[in-house]
């Protein structure tokens, strides 16, 4: 067994820090954070001509047919720089709804061009009385002739300020929570009946509230059959859940190098600051939980590929958990031991602090994971 | 922080003059001891004050992360006299008009989006010598004592007391399925562990209260309300965002988009980090307790 890069995925992680280098160094992210969109049509559109947007499609989808370990290289290269362009939404979250449940003609239109950069999708899904249960959908669609009527309220669509097409969620059938039930429908933007409002995040992305009254899909918009979205709405918050974890790998990262640049520059008491021990051993534990964060998120990703439903969502579950404790721990002491800089605006660190702890808090918190860890086969096996 | 050091140090025309205003919140202060490279190290001080023969000091130099300088309209604030002898040595503690000619704020913004502290400019700032608090030189033994009453303040048990009932009020009103998550007993039990530890800080804190009563000025041992009280701060909003969930992830700044009560949480959150670096930081703190009441040396 071995965790070492192939030359390829070598090839995938270098040329992603060396677009990162020359199109979307830090500063790039900050000041996307005043912009309206959030962030650039033009850079999505590099992305998707790069082949980074089809990676995690198999080839019959339309895709590359990558794997997520290397659609977690190009998360982790990006995050190491806060690129702001909507790979979670568009292409983990209801790009994977879009290719695991459309016909090839729903494919052919809406994720073809997602996949090449020109369009963008995003899911409408979470509901607030539901926190991170990917099944507690109160949202009704009813079936009128040839057409579907929705209500209900979704909050927090990542990117679905701008999205060319939401994915929104709604029940045809059983009750919040249940598996069975819930179907996927294409929603363009700007369908009568689903307004949407932005949101402005604390990471500086954008977000939407969608508010569903009426609003009518007509039934060629179904994504699959009637009432069997579940399984593969589970399977895509798990696959966010573990971009995240991979997202914030870069995150650590780049916190880590910051800060211990920071430790060997700044003086006080006549001598560099990392020369105390107390501050030594702080970013010695800082590193420990970039390794650990790093390693949780491997595993998730090489149990995505690897298929086995059980091992997934355990290794999902146990990345995510400790993304929540270490990549938290590292944002926050990245913070402290900057001293009063850290706290300003100006500089970068606060930047990583709060999309820390937006991947955080998304698709399921560390409260969240560690219950799935506990109710997991996997915690009582061999008992 | 400034009242009791004037009560303690300041002439009778200083009392006179400050205090009445502060009580009746008349006049607003500011904290001028930082300096972006005198922090941690304080006494490196580099700002200085030089007499200028006529009954005057002249104030030169660069204060920063002062809190609030723009709303100030006094500045208490450490300034060297003398650079000859050791760095503690030679610093006075002087009170400045914020109106007098030369004196400059540059507010900045923090990681909370507020615009919480400024950096503070001094060009030929002209400030009459009777506004030195303390001998002249003997800046450090006020400063000290200063920091006693700060480091208690910080400590902010009312604040996070008021915090914790928020943080259970956001707890009742937020639902998970329909239900409240305050009956979520790993959710109750998150909160009442914070709810241990404060209560055991707010008592610690009527120890160092009353011994102050006693006429003890707040000690070494304040440093202890510092270090828990501040981590306490940052625990409250911690668990608010957690038990937000997703409603902690926007800036509210859209009208209705969350419930009223949680608003102000993501950017407290935030800002808040800054408990553990202010008034000295935590780590700062802890070399404090090693050595003056642990003989750690
Ligand atoms: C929000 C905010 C408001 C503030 N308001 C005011 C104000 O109104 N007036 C004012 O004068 N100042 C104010 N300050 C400044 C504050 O007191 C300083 O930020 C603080 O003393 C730390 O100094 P520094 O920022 O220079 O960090 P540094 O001193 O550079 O410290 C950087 C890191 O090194 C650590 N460190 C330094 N020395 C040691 C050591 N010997 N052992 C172990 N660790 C060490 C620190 O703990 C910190 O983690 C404010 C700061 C903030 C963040």
């Amino acid at each position: 067994m071995h965790f070492s890069l192939s030359a390829d995925q070598q090839l995938l992680k270098d040329s992603v820090a060396s677009f990162v280098k020359r199109q979307s160094p830090i500063t790039r992210a900050r000041e996307l954070r005043r912009d309206p969109l959030g962030y650039s049509r033009d850079t999505w559109a590099t992305l998707g001509e790069l082949g980074w947007l089809g990676l995690p499609f198999s080839e019959a989808q339309g895709g590359l047919g990558g794997s997520f370990v290397d659609l977690s290289i190009v998360l982790e290269e990006l995050g190491a720089a806060l690129v702001p362009e909507p790979l979670i939404s568009s292409i983990v979250l209801a790009g994977h709804v879009v290719a695991e449940l459309g016909t090839e003609a729903q494919r052919a239109e809406h994720l073809a061009p997602v996949v090449a950069g020109a369009r963008t999708l995003a899911l409408a899904h979470t509901e607030r009385d539901g926190r991170y249960d990917p099944l507690w959908v109160s949202t009704t669609a009813a079936r009128r002739g040839d057409s579907y009527a929705l209500d209900g309220e979704k909050i927090f669509v990542l990117g679905g300020h701008d999205a060319d097409d939401l994915v929104v969620v709604a029940r045809t059938s059983g009750a919040p929570g249940e598996l069975e039930g819930l179907t996927a429908f294409l929603a363009p933007r700007g369908a009568p009946g689903v307004p949407v409002s932005p949101l402005g995040p604390i990471d500086g992305r954008r977000a939407a509230h969608v508010t569903l009254r009426g609003a009518s899909l007509p039934a060629s918009a179904r994504l699959g059959d009637e009432g069997a979205a579940g399984p593969v709405l589970s399977q895509a918050l798990d696959r966010a859940a573990a971009a995240a974890c991979a997202e914030g790998v870069g995150l650590t990262r780049a916190v880590l190098e910051m800060t211990t640049a920071y430790l060997c520059t700044r003086e006080q008491f006549g001598v560099k600051i990392g020369s105390f021990q107390a501050l030594q051993h702080r970013a010695v534990d800082m590193f420990i939980e970039t390794e650990l964060v790093k390693s949780a998120s491997i595993r998730a990703a090489i149990a995505l590929d690897a298929g086995d439903p059980v091992e997934a969502a355990w290794a999902v579950s146990l990345a995510k958990a400790q993304l929540g404790v270490g990549g938290k721990y590292v944002v926050q002491q990245a913070i402290q031991l900057h001293g009063g800089v850290g706290i300003t605006d100006e500089h970068d660190v606060g930047l990583y602090f709060k999309r820390m702890h937006a991947l955080m808090s998304s698709f399921g918190d560390e409260a969240h994971h560690v219950a799935r860890v506990a109710s997991s086969p996997r915690f009582t096996a061999g008992l | 922080m400034v009242g009791p050091l004037i009560m303690q140090f300041g002439t009778e025309a200083q009392k006179r003059r400050f205090l009445p205003r502060i009580l009746s919140g008349d006049e607003v202060w500011c904290q001028g001891y930082s300096e972006p490279n005198a922090g941690s190290d304080l006494a490196s001080l580099r700002s200085s004050a030089v007499d200028d023969g006529r009954g005057s000091f002249v104030v030169n130099g660069q204060k920063t992360w002062t809190t609030y300088g723009q709303y100030a309209d006094w500045i208490f604030c450490l300034v060297r006299t003398d650079a000859s002898g050791k760095k503690q040595q030679g610093i006075s503690f002087l009170l400045v008009d914020m109106k007098t000619p030369g004196v400059t704020v540059k507010p900045m913004l923090t990681i909370g989006g507020t615009p919480a502290f400024c950096e503070t400019f001094f060009e030929d700032v002209v400030v009459p010598k009777e506004n030195l608090v303390g001998p002249l030189h003997g800046g450090w033994t006020v400063a000290k004592a200063l920091l006693g009453h700060e480091r208690t303040m910080i400590g902010g048990v009312g604040a996070s007391l008021r915090a914790l009932r928020r943080l259970k009020r956001i707890a009742r009103e937020t639902t998970r399925a329909g239900a409240p998550l305050l009956d979520d007993p790993m959710v109750a039990a998150k909160i009442a562990r914070l709810e241990v530890r404060l209560r055991s800080l707010e008592m610690a804190n009527y120890r160092t209260l009353a011994a102050a009563a006693l006429g003890h000025a707040p000690g070494p041992e304040s440093s202890i309300l510092k270090i828990r009280g501040s981590e306490i701060q940052q625990d409250c909003f911690e668990l608010a965002m957690e038990i937000m969930g997703h409603d902690a992830l926007s800036w509210h700044d859209t009208a209705g988009a969350v419930p009223a009560l949680e608003t102000w949480v993501p950017s407290t959150y935030c800002y808040n980090r800054a408990t553990t670096i202010y008034g000295g930081s935590n780590e700062i703190q802890k070399n404090i307790i090693a050595k003056l009441i642990l003989g750690l040396s």
